[in-house]
């Protein structure tokens, strides 16, 4: 790897797809200031959109309406944060599909963002009385007359442990502890109801005593099991897309501490890291912000037709489990829709193509590299490219195609 | 409908001989489904239905003579003025009502009491193994992906409806065709040389870039499939909001595409299609009658537009319901459900042991069919493959006596 292509590496992981002249920057200040810089938003709140108080009628509109904000944020924001926060989400993975409020949708979002960068207790501790979450989960139904294991299993399974290092009778004890908690739409809260939490001893854990919301979450987050699975599930969407074997989860670990940006800066430093080039498949909005960035569109320009038919529509994972991983996302239809959007996109940036064909045909293969942020083209698609170069924005089109473009 | 799709749906439905066509000066693809159905003699179509969320067997199938059931379900169960009546032991969810009329014609199969050895609650591990078919260590490969590398990887022998390709359908060394909305025209101005230049492998591919180069060589085969006459879905009318649905379009929609693809004489051996949300930890009697509804009326129709030809429909989920209702008037994860097939050579009836509602595991039913004998079955007489080569050397088979 080239001094360039190491910090475009880090630079394609930690935010959404890098310019050329942010690569440019980073080569000239270096990987630990490009970190310091990166990482140094991350766990700040930002100034929500208004999109009006919770209105049924007015549901889906509020929703798009707080799509697009986020969209236009995670281009224009250079930085780690919203890259985070988009991690974050397709963690605790909530859709408003069911929540039916994107007032709630966007105050998740903050707690993710106030709480993402830092030590996980806190944010465990927030999610659990996070509305959305709760309407999500069938919280609200959760009482001492009634446990409901929805949020406690999935709690423990997906956002903080991982399969295997809980009992059955955990997710039964756990559902107890989580008891008494309401979720309103219209006044957008969450209330702990005292009489309907059950306040009797449950054995969790291992541990056998009076536990509540908070009580829980401490349990989990002090969990042997607890740091490795968010390492893991750190590093299939910053790293590689597979799991890190167990000596590379024990470096992160170590080397990371207890707070995210800790673990991701540990990540993006271990030695395994610089080994992923080339190993992770884009999700589509990051395929599609990434692309949006590099060729200067405007984020209203997007075409909202692009995410839908590439599968991935921020605000609406497809379940809990949060969206797939990897080569799940290489299919025929995405490499269609890939060919399509890459056509649109390139129409809404006159100057960038205008710019390419400045560039001698000779050189323009090695200008759409340095354009896309990728660190060369195969042959195979060298061959393909050539084909094109007298075409700039035909040549752009194909690039944004490409599969270095799709697997970086 | 464009005319190059027009025509090309009209090729593959035997209406124009492709001869008149290929004078008519569109550049590429005509040839692709009537090369394909020449390739492939006609055999036997098998449409899997994937119920994502944990439907509640108890209540599709219902054993309402069975006193444990009305008392576990204070509040949840059907009586036996409510279910569509079987027999003097079982009935079907009200929202059944064609698979009621099937099951009269001797034409559905319910195997009861179907799941694997020491369940797993997670709808996450659970689906892996239903779809990876190894319930000791899912893998990376679907069992019908497997399946699909043995009968020679081309990507039109297995499609999808969704966007993304379901785990079922990845094999090692090649994958399922994804096809939402059943066309994939090309964009202007992307020729053949492009997508056979990008499907070309490069050396110091990774995995996840080969098989993004492999994509593109996939979509000369499978552009087309059907005709586009089906518009896009605008993204609202998708299925009921869950924590754990799919993300596929309509069912309705889904298997009216399959029936397309089917009447149009393609030689596609597997469709795989979905509905998501039946996962009812709360108030789930009405909306788990109202979601089965959705899957009754299409399934029951479609199983009627096929009625002459030689495809079999199976359906199943990640798992049932435990026995016991909770106190939110739904039901917690389960273990061992009911799987449902129909189609051609499928005799109707009831099979298999229906778990007994007293003698539990923990709070679940015992399985009393292992999973993989159905699908040994379905990959023997439907797909006439070896199932042992498939399944890890599995030998059971389901038996309808």
């Amino acid at each position: 790897m080239t001094d360039r292509d190491t910090v475009a590496h880090l630079l394609r992981r930690l935010t959404f797809g890098p310019t050329a002249a942010e690569v440019d920057a980073a080569l000239e200040t270096g990987v630990d200031a490009t970190l310091d810089a990166v990482l140094a938003p991350v766990g700040r709140t930002v100034a929500l959109p208004d999109v009006g108080p919770f209105d049924r009628k007015d549901a889906r509109r509020q929703s798009r309406d707080a799509v697009r904000w986020w969209l236009r944020r995670m281009v224009n924001e250079p930085g780690g944060a919203e890259k985070l926060t988009f991690f974050w989400h397709g963690h605790w993975a909530t859709s408003v599909q069911k929540v039916r409020s994107a007032p709630l949708m966007l105050a998740q979002q903050q707690t993710l963002r106030r709480y993402g960068g830092g030590d996980t207790g806190p944010l465990v501790r927030a999610m659990l009385r996070d509305p959305a979450l709760i309407l999500w989960l069938d919280g609200q139904r959760n009482t001492r007359t009634a446990p409901n294991e929805n949020l406690a299993r999935e709690l423990m399974e997906l956002f903080t442990l991982g399969v295997g290092a809980y009992t059955e009778d955990d997710v039964k004890a756990g559902a107890r502890a989580l008891t008494g908690w309401r979720a309103s739409r219209a006044g957008g809260t969450a209330t702990f109801v005292p009489g309907r939490h059950d306040p009797g001893p449950v054995t969790l854990l291992g541990r056998t005593g009076t536990v509540d919301a908070d009580t829980y979450a401490d349990l989990l987050v002090r969990h042997p099991a607890h740091l490795p699975h968010l390492v893991t599930r750190l590093w299939v969407r910053y790293g590689s897309g597979t799991a890190p074997d167990a000596a590379t989860i024990a470096r992160v670990t170590a080397a990371g501490g207890r707070s995210t940006t800790g673990l991701l800066r540990a990540i993006a430093t271990d030695p395994a890291f610089a080994a992923t080039a080339g190993q992770l498949v884009k999700q589509p909005v990051e395929w599609l912000i990434g692309a949006a960035r590099q060729l200067g569109i405007d984020a209203g320009a997007l075409p909202d037709r692009a995410l839908r038919a590439l599968g991935q529509v921020p605000f609406r994972p497809p379940s809990v489990g949060g969206w797939p991983v990897g080569t799940a996302w290489l299919t025929t239809s995405s490499t269609r829709a890939r060919l399509e959007h890459a056509q649109k996109l390139t129409a809404l940036a006159p100057d960038t193509v205008a710019e390419l064909g400045r560039t001698a045909p000779a050189g323009r293969l090695d200008a759409l590299a340095r354009l896309l942020a990728v660190d060369g083209w195969s042959e195979r698609t060298r061959a393909v490219l050539a084909d094109s170069a007298a075409d700039p924005r035909r040549l752009l089109a194909l690039g944004l195609a490409s599969p270095e473009y799709a697997v970086h | 409908m464009d005319t190059i799709t027009r025509r090309r749906f009209l090729t593959a439905s035997g209406v124009v001989a492709a001869g008149a066509l290929a004078a008519g000066g569109t550049a590429y693809g005509l040839r692709d489904i009537l090369d394909f159905r020449s390739e492939e003699p006609l055999g036997r179509t098998l449409v899997l239905v994937t119920l994502y969320g944990g439907n509640d067997g108890l209540n599709t199938v219902i054993p309402y003579a069975d006193p444990a059931y009305a008392a576990n379900r204070p509040s949840m169960a059907y009586d036996e003025g409510e279910v569509l009546r079987l027999d003097d032991e079982f009935g079907l969810n009200p929202g059944l009502a064609g698979l009621h009329r099937l099951y009269g014609q001797d034409r559905l199969a319910i195997v009861h009491g179907v799941g694997y050895p020491k369940p797993d609650r997670s709808h996450f591990r659970s689906m892996d193994i239903w779809q990876t078919a190894q319930p000791e260590r899912p893998g990376t490969t679907g069992w019908l992906g497997r399946w699909l590398d043995t009968a020679g990887g081309d990507p039109r022998l297995a499609v999808s409806f969704e966007p993304v390709l379901p785990p079922l359908l990845a094999g090692a060394t090649s994958a399922g065709a994804t096809v939402p909305g059943g066309a994939l025209t090309l964009p202007k101005g992307v020729t053949p040389d492009v997508l056979t230049g990008f499907g070309t492998p490069a050396a110091g591919d990774s995995p996840a870039r080969a098989r993004a180069a492999a994509c593109f060589a996939d979509l000369i085969k499978v552009r087309d499939l059907v005709d586009g006459a089906i518009p896009d879905d605008d993204g609202d009318a998708e299925a009921p909001a869950t924590a754990t649905g799919g993300q596929a379009p309509p069912l309705e929609r889904q298997l009216a595409l399959v029936a397309r693809c089917i009447e149009a004489g393609s030689a596609t051996r597997v469709y795989s299609v979905s509905l998501g949300g039946f996962d009812f930890h709360a108030d789930e009697k009405g909306a788990q009658e109202s979601i089965l509804g959705t899957l009754d009326k299409p399934l029951a129709a479609f199983v009627e537009r096929m009625a002459d030809r030689d495809v079999v429909v199976a359906v199943y989920s990640e798992f049932g319901r435990r026995v016991r209702a909770n106190a939110s008037e739904g039901t917690d994860h389960g273990t061992a459900s009911t799987v449902l097939l129909a189609g051609a050579g499928i005799p109707g009836g009831r099979y298999g042991e229906p778990p007994s509602l007293t003698d539990l595991d923990d709070g679940d039913l015992r399985h009393t069919t292992d999973f993989r004998d159905v699908y040994a079955t379905l990959l023997a007489d439907v797909l006439g493959a070896d199932p042992e080569r498939v399944l890890g050397g599995w030998t059971g088979r389901l038996r309808f006596s």
